[in-house]
């Protein structure tokens, strides 16, 4: 489907949802962290989009807000697109997990919560992934600062 | 790790065992927490960071030019095809007209890189099993790869011979020649591989029905690359998303349906005769030209969001390049196909013995520095 | 002649001291020359796997240490004399350091019966395949031993898969023994091969025979914990398997008793399949001292089989190997016992 389409589409299940192609090569929606998981739900299930393939999921720092993008791609239509989703709360961001409905979000989540310290609600194992339990601080949010280990400019 | 916590979950027979940082069949510092009954795995829980660089977050304080050396110690097996993936993404970004010329010489050192990443995997593949001879032969003919390259690139496994704009330097006069010599030569090695390993009866008692991942299962743990399609799941970027010269050359995508150990063997086996045609197809035509246009020495993306996805022997690598138009990129995330091969590790492992382990772990073809970037 | 000395040696012996202490010093000497003489012996069986395993695998081997590498395995059992001996802290003690000797010993045992020439047998006792057998099978005590006490869950996994592995195929090394033994009508040795001066008993038994040499050879392969059944060990599974906690000389004993075990499974197979230290034909019938080479060419002939296995087959899994000796191995040999037998009595075997 092309972008408009999809647009118009997905445009018609939920209202608060935010549209644009600008400064990306993909359709990226913006969705409040409520209807997540409900959307995800449905694009996968939904028999003109049928997005059953999460090829990328990454935590972002957007400096005020953290955010988690999705990468999403259809192996029988082959369209892709982008849902990114944003919260304001840095003490205790939270989203609800989407390994229910892709397994590979499993570890890339964990990967999130590792780094950036974003909660999955639902996740069936949510622990650190990479750095060792007791490791202070999300190393690849922004304001993070570690005297030892990084060498700056 | 909460061992406590693991142990009070036991059942009477079950146990608990260390795989790993230091095991010969993790191929580097994973380390796997197995819960075993006697021989049958009950769960495989992966242990990962023991070498984690966070490349992520040096590649935040690089230029791109910078971040490209980066790549080469994420999967150093692929590593020209990890370099290529992100100077594909800087090019596009700028929209930069790219040479003929530097498309097909991409090409086909991405091929024999492939291959050479095949090479070593077969190796190593057939030592896990117990037939130590395979590695020998393995690296006989990857040692002629890594010989070319370094003729022509200097190095010879961290090749760093892709820049944004093209290659650093050009060919060198003898790798047309050296190429098409390898070429003859691997085609009559590769029948040997077969008949070493392929077809032997105790080689297929160990792998055929092992590990088996369904079609839907491989979609859903974002498999790809050979895991993918040995479940037949036709998921290679070079076929959906042509870069480079890909889109000039026929080739077939290796594809089985079995989703077992011993399909996944062969697909890389069949990936390496398509390397070697898609070889053969480009090198007597690598057209003249420049093998690099001028770039800014100081890179600035405009404000975006990029995603660059490319085949390496592993499967899908994905680049997406968060920029607010200065020299460095915002955010930089690689999307590594070895970490979400592994995911999937406890799915098909669980019900086998420590031996299905091992045999499916080594056709996952795990490289560790990919998965800890 | 190597028949005068001993002789003289002996006459010497009995000349100068009691019978009784004679025959005490006699056997002492015999002991210690045999142990010498395997102990270097397996040092060379594992340099020429190491060879064996270079042609395979487009190496050169080992050939800086000595003329062709000759001397490596000796420098190398050196270096392990002079290593530390670490241990795990809570392993048991007594029975961690006695497991190597079960099976080196048991290894060396089984040489006093092997013969090497009509002259050159240490031991011909008359139940000389039985006690073959009984001793080849308490090594595995040294291996469950060793695996147990060294308190490492690899070690264990290791040693419980070797139990499980030579009971097994414990079986059919005797069954398809017991093949032969029809043919035979003894146990004793030097009467197996003196039945063999009218054609090798693998020509003699003709099909039931080369069955059973098959037999025997995979499960003497089995037996010895090679590859393709080196479940016990499975590097790439188990690290080093039952002696991952052992080092210096106790490794070495384990290392070296494999070896011996290969060699002694192969002079067995030599012995009841091909005469022994009959020359083929009876062509050199007339100079009796060619004898041990006879026997050491059908022998090592055998071993670069066993080596040629370990070099080119995957291993099995730990259920397939007992799949392929409960299911396969032993109904066949049963069969096969059958046939012998009903060839004997129906006087069908091949006499020269």
């Amino acid at each position: 489907m092309t972008h408009e389409a999809l647009q118009d589409l997905i445009g018609s299940w939920f209202q608060e949802l935010e549209f644009t192609s600008e400064e990306s090569q993909f359709l990226n929606i913006k969705v409040p962290p409520e209807n997540l998981h409900a959307l995800m739900q449905q694009l996968r299930e939904h028999p003109d989009t049928r997005f059953d393939y999460l090829f990328c999921l990454s935590g972002v720092d957007w400096g005020e807000e953290l955010g988690v993008v999705y990468h999403l791609e259809s192996t029988t239509k082959r369209h892709m697109l982008v849902v990114k989703v944003y919260t304001a709360d840095r003490e205790n961001p939270e989203f609800d997990s989407v390994s229910d409905i892709w397994a590979t979000a499993e570890f890339h989540e964990r990967e999130v919560f590792d780094f950036f310290g974003i909660r999955f609600t639902n996740h069936p194992n949510l622990k650190r992934l990479f750095l060792t339990e007791d490791w202070e601080g999300f190393p690849l949010r922004k304001d993070y600062e570690d005297d030892v280990n990084m060498i700056l400019h | 790790m909460e061992t406590e916590v693991l142990y009070s979950n036991f059942k009477s027979e079950e146990y608990f065992i260390n795989m790993g940082p230091q095991h010969p069949a993790t191929h580097g510092v994973l380390r796997l927490l197995l819960t075993i009954d006697g021989e049958i795995i009950k769960k495989v829980e992966p242990d990962l960071g023991y070498i984690h660089r966070s490349i992520e977050k040096m590649c935040e304080r690089d230029s791109y030019q910078q971040i490209v050396h980066l790549t080469d110690r994420m999967d150093y097996l692929s590593a020209n095809i990890n370099n290529e993936a992100v100077c594909l993404a800087v090019e596009n970004a700028l929209q930069l007209e790219i040479p003929e010329r530097v498309k097909v010489i991409r090409t086909i050192i991405g091929e024999l890189t492939r291959i050479a990443s095949h090479c070593l995997w077969w190796g190593v593949m057939g030592m896990d099993v117990g037939a130590l001879t395979t590695y020998f032969y393995g690296f006989r003919d990857r040692e002629m790869i890594n010989d070319i390259m370094e003729e022509t690139c200097g190095a010879r496994l961290t090749m760093n011979y892709n820049v944004p704009g093209g290659l650093m330097l050009d060919i060198h006069p003898n790798f047309v020649n050296r190429v098409k010599e390898f070429v003859a030569h691997f085609k009559t090695k590769l029948p040997e591989y077969d008949r070493l390993l392929t077809g032997n009866v105790i080689f297929q008692k160990r792998t055929v029905g092992v590990g088996v991942l369904s079609r839907e299962d491989a979609i859903s743990f974002g498999a790809s690359g050979p895991v993918g399609r040995a479940s037949g799941y036709s998921c290679d970027v070079r076929k959906h998303h042509p870069y480079s010269a890909y889109d000039r050359v026929t080739f077939e995508e290796a594809l089985r349906t079995e989703g077992d150990t011993y399909a996944r063997y062969l697909v890389r086996i069949q990936e390496m005769w398509e390397s070697l045609s898609i070889v053969e197809q480009l090198i007597d035509n690598i057209p003249e030209g420049e093998h690099r246009v001028a770039t800014n020495a100081v890179i600035k993306l405009p404000k975006g969001e990029y995603y660059q996805k490319v085949e390496t022997a592993r499967g899908e690598l994905g680049v997406y390049i968060i920029s607010t138009g200065t020299k460095n990129p915002y955010r930089l995330k690689f999307r590594s196909p070895g970490f979400s091969n592994l995911s999937l590790l406890n799915h098909i492992a669980v019900g086998g013995k420590i031996g299905d382990l091992v045999a499916t772990m080594a056709t996952l073809d795990l490289v560790i520095p990919d998965i800890d970037r | 002649m190597p028949l005068r000395i001993t002789e003289n040696i002996h006459n010497w012996l009995f000349s100068v001291m009691p019978e009784g202490v004679a025959s005490l010093v006699e056997m002492t000497l015999i002991a210690v020359v045999y142990l010498t003489i395997f102990a270097v012996a397996g040092l060379f069986l594992v340099l020429l796997e190491r060879r064996v395993a270079a042609w395979f695998q487009l190496r050169i081997g080992p050939n800086r240490v000595g003329p062709q590498g000759l001397l490596q395995t000796m420098a190398d059992a050196i270096k392990l004399l002079t290593k530390e001996l670490t241990g795990t802290e809570k392993a048991d003690k007594f029975l961690y350091n006695l497991a190597p000797y079960f099976v080196i010993i048991s290894a060396l045992m089984a040489l006093a019966v092997i013969p090497f020439s009509a002259e050159f047998h240490a031991f011909d006792i008359n139940i000389g395949i039985f006690f073959l057998i009984a001793i080849s099978s308490i090594g595995v005590i040294g291996i469950l031993l060793g695996g147990w006490s060294s308190n490492n869950k690899y070690a264990l996994i290791g040693a419980m898969r070797s139990g499980v592995q030579t009971i097994s195929y414990e079986l059919s090394v005797g069954l398809s023994l017991l093949t032969m033994v029809v043919i035979t009508g003894s146990l004793q040795l030097s009467e197996i091969i003196e039945v063999q001066k009218s054609g090798w008993l693998i020509l003699q038994g003709h099909i039931p025979a080369a069955i059973a040499f098959m037999v025997f050879m995979i499960s003497g392969t089995a037996e010895t914990n090679r590859a393709p059944f080196d479940m016990v060990e499975a590097e790439s599974e188990l690290g080093a398997g039952f002696h991952t906690e052992y080092s210096g000389m106790k490794f070495a004993y384990f290392f070296l008793a494999e070896f011996i075990n290969m060699f002694i499974i192969s002079a067995i197979a030599a012995t009841v399949f091909f005469g022994g230290w009959l020359s083929p034909f009876g062509i050199t019938e007339s100079i009796p001292e060619l004898g041990v080479f006879w026997f050491l060419l059908k022998t090592m002939a055998l071993v670069f089989l066993m080596m040629w296995f370990r070099w080119t087959f995957p291993r099995l899994r730990v259920d397939q190997l007992l799949t392929l000796e409960w299911k396969y191995l032993l109904p066949i040999n049963l069969v096969n016992l059958v046939l012998m037998a009903l060839l004997v009595w129906l006087n069908l075997t091949l006499r020269l």
